[in-house]
């Protein structure tokens, strides 16, 4: 293929990167900076990462939002990758249509209503059967294993449909059990897709404000909440302070977990 | 022949695969299923203090199922308009994230292959980081005495600060870059996807490039821009955060609207209501079309 960049492409893909990287670099810059004004430089300083550390509203809602996001995205994990593999391998059962209707409904489901319709269902379920009591973290693990499942799922598929299933199929033949196939052989092989459908569950979960909103009560407030508050009362360093300390997290273990999946794609594959 | 073998397999497995099946079917079907049919009963209760908020369906062994939510919505002009409004934004936010994504996605196909994987990767990098914060970057950016407007002054190129912020404009600023990634994924896929000999063979047979992109480019790239489109509007018609952040009192979107009734009025028959019709009249038909176009297109 002749490698070509036209000086028009060449000049777009700069404009493209500085439209994506503009904003989120100018929330990095004043979140060093030494006024209040967000938008007026007085110097270098390190002052609102000081008083972020000593916010204990803040510091408490990580707490809870990491704590959520740990959960629902080891649950996603364990029901995405049983749905990915459903639908990647049993080609044929009862009710697969809708199986896969459900799998990919949640993906284009406007939040709001998500949001909206667990909430009722919560509200419903501790009517009838007195389960969930009370609204809080559980509610919203509940919600984001809905909301993360069906990206992992997304993810396992793919990476399943990607190898041939000629060494599961010859391990059965020789007599092993299913379970042990799918631990020996198709786990190792699916591992970088575990991995990156984790830490997508967990991304998701710890940036969700709409469906967080609905399904919390009193108990659980997360960061996403506390910012947002923040923010519709207008712009604050502190904020743009936590904001830069989330996208350096974010972006370590995107860029980790990248090198793990370019690594595992390198190696000859069976 | 492993299917002959399989069959004759122990009654354990069967169990063990009628749980891998059962056990996330069972998790959608409870909490994703269920809760769609239970917002459709909501929506024909009717409001009363007390906790829960609405009215029961089945009270005195009869059904009282009303139609008072809906025919509210058709009579308050303000939820059509909210409506519209939600599917216009939608519809330019989605034009716009395709003319800067096409030619995004095309540079980084043409771009030297130890660049590809790079490049790739800045442009997924923003959809992981918060999207609140991608956000409330724009506040900064935009507002009276923002970033922007200091530039401008600064330059001598306007006198008074310009009204950026909590209007239409930032809202249509706000959906494009936020969407952006989504868009530029599968129009990446679609034209890595494209044979380059294609636009050789055109070249050496005398077509102008402009020429070869409109007649071979383009249309071979069309799934990809359908798919792309179709992933960026629906979730941008019921998007919240930016209309309530960005937008003003005359950016009223559908997706704000079910916020405030749930939120602010407390009023959840009317909020199930306007989640039902935003099902019907906008997820439903949108789903239904990507899976026509995608078919038609491949």
């Amino acid at each position: 293929m002749r490698h070509r960049l036209s000086p028009f492409l060449a000049t777009m893909l700069v404009l493209g990167f500085a439209f994506l990287y503009g904003p989120i670099a100018s929330v990095v810059i004043y979140s060093f900076n030494a006024s209040r004004l967000v938008t007026v430089w007085a110097g270098f300083s390190t002052r609102w990462y000081g008083e972020l550390l000593e916010n204990d509203q803040i510091k408490g809602a990580a707490l809870t939002s990491f704590e959520i996001a740990f959960l629902a995205a080891t649950g996603a994990l364990i029901l995405g990758t049983l749905a990915g593999y459903v639908l990647a391998r049993y080609r044929r059962f009862p009710g697969r249509t809708l199986f896969g209707a459900l799998v990919s409904g949640p993906l284009v489901m406007p939040e709001v209503i998500t949001g909206l319709s667990l909430l009722l269902l919560f509200v419903a379920l501790e009517q009838a059967i007195g389960w969930p009591q009370g609204r809080g973290i559980v509610t919203i693990v509940i919600a984001h294993v809905t909301m993360g499942l069906v990206y992992v799922a997304v993810v396992v598929e793919a990476r399943l449909s990607a190898f041939d299933r000629s060494l599961e199929e010859a391990a059965l033949d020789l007599g092993a059990r299913p379970w042990k196939v799918f631990a020996v052989i198709t786990l190792p092989l699916i591992a970088p897709a575990l991995i990156a459908g984790w830490l997508l569950a967990f991304t998701l979960s710890l940036d969700d404000l709409v469906i967080s909103s609905f399904t919390t009560g009193p108990s659980a407030t997360t960061l996403p909440m506390v910012i947002f508050s923040s923010v519709r009362l207008g712009v604050s360093p502190q904020i743009n302070a936590l904001a830069t300390i989330l996208l350096v997290v974010v972006a370590v273990a995107v860029v980790i977990a990248g090198r793990i999946l370019a690594r595992t794609r390198s190696s000859p594959m069976p | 022949m492993s299917g002959v073998l399989r069959a004759a397999r122990p009654r354990g497995d069967r169990w063990a695969r009628a749980l891998v099946v059962g056990l996330p079917y069972a998790w959608l079907l409870l909490f994703f299923l269920a809760p769609a049919i239970i917002v459709l009963k909501i929506s024909l209760a009717e409001q009363t203090l007390g906790v829960p908020p609405y009215t029961s369906l089945f009270a005195a062994g009869r059904l009282q199922a009303t139609a008072d939510n809906y025919l509210f919505l058709v009579s308050d002009s303000l939820y059509a308009s909210a409506y519209l409004n939600a599917l216009r934004f939608a519809a330019g936010a989605t034009c716009c994230c395709l003319l800067i994504g096409y030619p995004l996605a095309y540079g980084i196909v043409r771009a030297p292959l130890r660049w590809r994987n790079a490049l790739l990767l800045l442009v997924i990098l923003p959809f992981w980081t918060s999207f609140l914060i991608r956000v409330y970057a724009w506040i900064g950016l935009l507002k009276g005495n923002g970033f922007i407007n200091n530039l401008l002054l600064g330059a001598g190129l306007i006198d008074q600060p310009l009204t950026l912020l909590n209007n239409e404009f930032a809202v249509y600023v706000g959906l494009v870059y936020s969407y952006l990634p989504y868009m530029v994924l599968p129009l990446y896929a679609a034209l890595e996807k494209l044979d380059p000999t294609l636009l050789e063979a055109a070249s050496d047979l005398g077509c102008r490039p402009m020429q070869a992109f409109w007649r071979i480019t383009l249309p071979l790239s069309l799934p990809g821009i359908i798919a792309g489109s179709l992933l960026v509007f629906i979730p941008m018609c019921g998007e919240f955060i930016i209309p309530e952040l960005l937008g003003g009192s005359d950016t009223l979107m559908i997706g704000k609207v079910l916020w405030d009734e749930f939120f602010t009025n407390r009023d959840w028959p009317v909020a199930a209501a306007v989640a039902l019709v935003m099902l019907v009249a906008l997820v439903l038909p949108m789903g239904l079309l990507r899976r026509y176009l995608v078919r038609e297109a491949t």
